[in-house]
C-alpha cells in the first residue's frame, strides 16, 4: 500500500527527502496522501502549498500542484488561489514556527474568511530547519538553541486560537495517532470552509536532543501516553487531564464561505459575465 | 470615438488594468493608491473579476502571485511603506517568474513620511527593494493618459516575461485629474499568457535563451513545483551550482537582452543644446513647463523622459548627452536616478541634480532658477 501511494502521489525524483532519521515529517505527509487517496480527489485539481521550514519542504515531494512560498506566508498565497479558482483543492502545510509566529497574522485572518482552505500544521514545538530555536509551541521551561536556560515563553494553543479566530473545522491529531490523523484531514478537506488540523509530531535531533527525550520511538510513545480522546476526556475530571492534551475533532460547525460568499454578492448584482 | 473624460491617474491605472485583463486585485488601503483598490472592488465584479482585501500589504501580495498561478492576470496597489512590505514577495515572484503587477504611488518617505504628500523616493527601492540579484522592469508615467496606457503595457511585459512589473506612480500622478480621450489606445495590442502544450515533458523553467517557457495554470494537469529555492528547468529545488548559475544568467538575460522590447523613453528637443533634462513622472511635466521659461532666455533645453525606468535606457542617454553642455537629472527625491545617470555618462560631461524632497511639488521655477544659477 505504501509503495502504491509513494508511486502514484511522490516525485520520485525528489526522494529520499531531507528530513532527518526518526522525524515523524514523514508520517504526517504519508496521512496527507492516504487522506487524498481516500477521498479519491483528482490528482490535478490539488493544489498543496508550504511555507518555510522542514515541514514546508513536503510540497517538492508530492505529485500535485505544489507551490512552496515565503516564510509565513503560505496561507495568503493558498487563498489567492482559491479565491481565484474555487474549483481547486487546496491544502496548506506548514510548521508551529511558520503558522504560529511569522504566519499568525495570516492565519487568524483566513480562518475569520472561512475559506474553504484545509491547513495541517506539524507541530514538532521547534525550529528544525535553523537548528532547535523555541517557538510559540516550546513548553515552558524546556530547552533550545536560543533558550539555554529553559523557555520563559508561554505555550501557544493553536487550536484554540483557530476556534477562537473564527475557523469552522479544527482538529487536533498526532504523528503516533497515524489512522485517526488521516481522518482528521480527511474530514478537513471534505469540510466547506477553513480546516484546521494539528499534528503533534516529533523532532528527535533539536528538540529531543535538548530536552533528553529519549529515541524516535520513546518521543513517538510520549504522545501515545499523553493524548486524550475528545470523547474520553469529556468524562474525565480536570485533575485527570493535568500534562494531557486532547485529540479529536474540536469543532465542526457550518458557517458561510468566503468564495461563495463573493459568488452570492456577485448573484445578488445580476452579474453575468460569462 | 470614445468622450473625452475627465479622469484621475488612479483611476486611469484601474481602466488601463481592465482593459489589460486584470481578473484579480488584492490590496490593504494605503494612501495615496488606495482609490485603486476601491475602484477595483467597485468595477471587478462587472468583468468577471475578484477583489479582496487582505489583511495587510505581505498578504496581498502573496494573494496575488497565488492567483496568477491560476491564470488570472492580478495586480495590487500601494505606496512607500507597503511597499517594503511586499517585497519579499515581489521577491518570491521574481525568482519563480509568476506575472504580476505592482503598482507604487510614490510619497514622502522614509518611513510613514508625509502620507499625502508627493515623492519619487522609491526609485532605488523599485530596482532593488527585494534582496538577491533579481530581474525587475519598473513603468513610470507622467500623465493620467499616459498611466493608462502604460499600466496596459506594464500587463503585457508582465505575462511576455513572466516578471513582477512595478508601476511607479507619484501622488501628483495619481491624484491629478485630467481631460482625457484614449481614443488612440483602442486597438493597443493585449498579451495573453501562452498555454504550454506537453503535459508529459513540461518544463515551467525551461532554459530558453533572452526567454521564457509558458506558464502552465494550476488545476490544468501539468502538476509541477513552484518555489523560490534555486531550482532545476522542473522548479524543483536545487544545490547544483552550475543549474544555479544558470538559472541566475537566464532571470537577469530575459530583461537585459530584450531592452529594445523593453525599454520606453521620450525626448523633447535632443537635437542639441545647453542643458539636457533627465526626468520622470510628475517631475518631467515640471520640466517641459521649465523648458518653454527657458527657451525665452534663449536657452537651449532638451528633455529626456525614461518610461521604463529600470532596465534604464542607457543606450538612448548615450546617445543624446554628447549633443548637450550639461546635464542634470530632476527628481523629488535626493538624487536616485541620479547615480544610473551619472553611470552612463562617466565623467564625460557634467551631471547636476535638481531636487525637491520636502512633500511639496518640485515646479517649473524650481528648475527654471536652478539652471539659471549654473550659468
Amino acid at each position: 500500500m505504501a509503495s502504491e501511494l509513494v508511486e502514484r502521489y511522490f516525485r520520485k525524483e525528489t526522494l529520499p527527502n531531507i528530513w532527518c532519521p526518526g522525524c515523524s515529517n514523514g508520517i504526517v505527509t504519508a496521512a496527507i496522501v492516504r487522506a487524498i487517496d481516500n477521498l479519491g480527489l483528482d490528482q490535478n485539481n490539488v493544489c498543496i502549498v508550504s511555507g518555510i521550514g522542514c515541514s514546508a519542504r513536503a510540497s517538492g515531494y508530492l505529485d500535485f500542484n505544489t507551490l512552496h512560498t515565503t516564510h509565513g506566508r503560505a496561507i495568503a498565497f493558498a487563498t489567492g488561489i482559491k479565491f481565484a479558482n474555487p474549483e481547486l483543492t487546496v491544502i496548506v502545510i506548514t510548521g508551529d514556527g511558520d503558522n504560529a509566529a511569522i504566519g499568525g497574522n495570516h492565519f487568524i485572518h483566513a480562518c475569520r474568511r472561512n475559506i474553504d482552505l484545509t491547513v495541517v500544521m506539524y507541530n514538532n514545538h521547534i525550529y528544525g530547519m535553523t537548528g532547535g530555536q523555541y517557538s510559540p509551541t516550546t513548553p515552558r521551561f524546556d530547552r533550545a538553541t536560543t533558550a539555554p536556560y529553559g523557555n520563559i515563553d508561554r505555550y501557544f494553543d493553536i487550536c484554540k486560537l483557530a476556534i477562537g479566530a473564527g475557523a469552522t473545522y479544527v482538529a487536533r491529531g498526532t504523528a503516533y495517532h497515524v489512522q485517526q490523523l488521516t481522518k482528521l484531514i480527511e474530514r478537513g478537506i471534505s469540510h466547506k470552509g477553513f480546516s484546521f488540523i494539528e499534528a503533534l509530531s516529533i523532532c528527535p535531533t533539536y528538540y529531543g536532543r535538548k530536552n533528553k527525550k529519549g529515541t524516535p520511538a520513546d518521543m513517538l510513545k510520549w504522545l501515545k501516553d499523553h493524548a486524550v480522546d475528545i470523547k474520553q476526556a469529556s468524562k474525565m475530571e480536570p485533575e485527570e487531564l493535568h500534562n494531557k492534551f486532547i485529540i479529536g475533532e474540536l469543532l465542526n460547525i457550518d458557517e458561510p464561505e468566503f468564495a461563495e460568499e463573493y459568488q452570492k454578492m456577485l448573484n445578488n448584482l445580476k452579474v453575468n459575465y460569462k | 470615438m470614445m468622450p473625452t473624460v475627465l479622469m484621475q491617474g488612479n483611476e486611469a491605472v484601474v481602466e488601463g488594468a481592465i482593459d489589460a485583463g486584470l481578473k484579480f486585485y488584492a490590496g490593504y488601503p494605503i494612501t495615496p493608491s488606495t482609490e485603486i483598490a476601491e475602484l477595483c472592488a467597485e468595477k471587478l465584479p462587472f468583468v468577471g473579476g475578484k477583489f479582496i482585501q487582505m489583511e495587510d500589504e505581505i498578504a496581498s501580495m502573496a494573494a496575488v502571485i497565488g492567483a496568477s498561478l491560476t491564470g488570472l492576470k492580478a495586480m495590487t496597489a500601494t505606496s512607500g511603506p507597503g511597499f517594503s512590505l511586499k517585497q519579499e514577495n515581489i521577491g518570491f515572484a521574481a525568482m519563480a517568474e509568476i506575472p504580476c503587477v505592482i503598482v507604487d504611488v510614490q510619497r514622502m518617505g522614509p518611513s510613514t513620511g508625509m502620507p499625502t504628500s508627493p515623492a519619487q523616493g522609491d526609485v532605488m527601492q523599485s530596482r532593488w527593494g527585494t534582496h538577491g540579484d533579481h530581474p525587475i522592469i519598473v513603468l513610470s508615467p507622467s500623465s493620467v493618459k499616459e498611466a493608462y496606457y502604460i499600466t496596459i503595457q506594464a500587463f503585457n511585459l508582465s505575462e511576455k516575461y513572466r516578471t513582477p512589473v512595478i508601476l511607479l506612480m507619484d501622488e501628483v500622478i495619481g491624484h491629478l485629474r485630467e481631460a482625457v480621450n484614449l481614443d488612440e489606445y483602442k486597438d493597443v495590442e493585449i498579451f495573453e499568457r501562452p498555454m504550454p502544450q506537453d503535459k508529459e515533458n513540461y518544463l515551467p523553467y525551461q532554459y530558453i535563451e533572452n526567454g521564457v517557457a509558458p506558464l502552465a495554470p494550476f488545476g490544468k494537469g501539468f502538476r509541477f513545483h513552484v518555489t523560490g529555492l534555486a531550482h532545476n528547468e522542473k522548479g524543483l529545488p536545487t544545490n547544483d551550482p552550475k543549474v544555479t548559475e544558470k538559472l541566475i544568467k537566464r532571470l537577469i538575460g530575459k530583461i537585459e537582452n530584450n531592452k529594445k522590447d523593453i525599454v520606453m523613453f521620450e525626448e523633447k528637443d535632443t537635437e542639441g543644446g545647453d542643458i539636457l533634462l533627465i526626468s520622470f513622472g510628475s517631475s518631467a511635466r515640471a520640466c517641459e513647463a521649465a523648458m518653454q521659461e527657458l527657451k525665452k532666455e534663449g536657452i537651449k533645453v532638451g528633455l529626456f523622459k525614461p518610461i521604463t525606468i529600470w532596465p534604464f535606457p542607457d543606450e538612448k542617454l548615450r546617445e543624446i548627452y554628447p549633443r548637450f553642455k550639461k546635464v542634470f537629472v530632476v527628481e523629488m527625491n535626493t538624487g536616485q536616478l541620479y547615480y544610473e545617470v551619472d553611470r552612463v555618462i562617466k565623467g564625460n560631461t557634467y551631471v547636476g541634480k535638481i531636487n525637491k524632497f520636502n512633500g511639496e511639488f518640485l515646479t517649473p521655477f524650481d528648475i527654471v532658477e536652478k539652471i539659471k544659477e549654473s550659468f
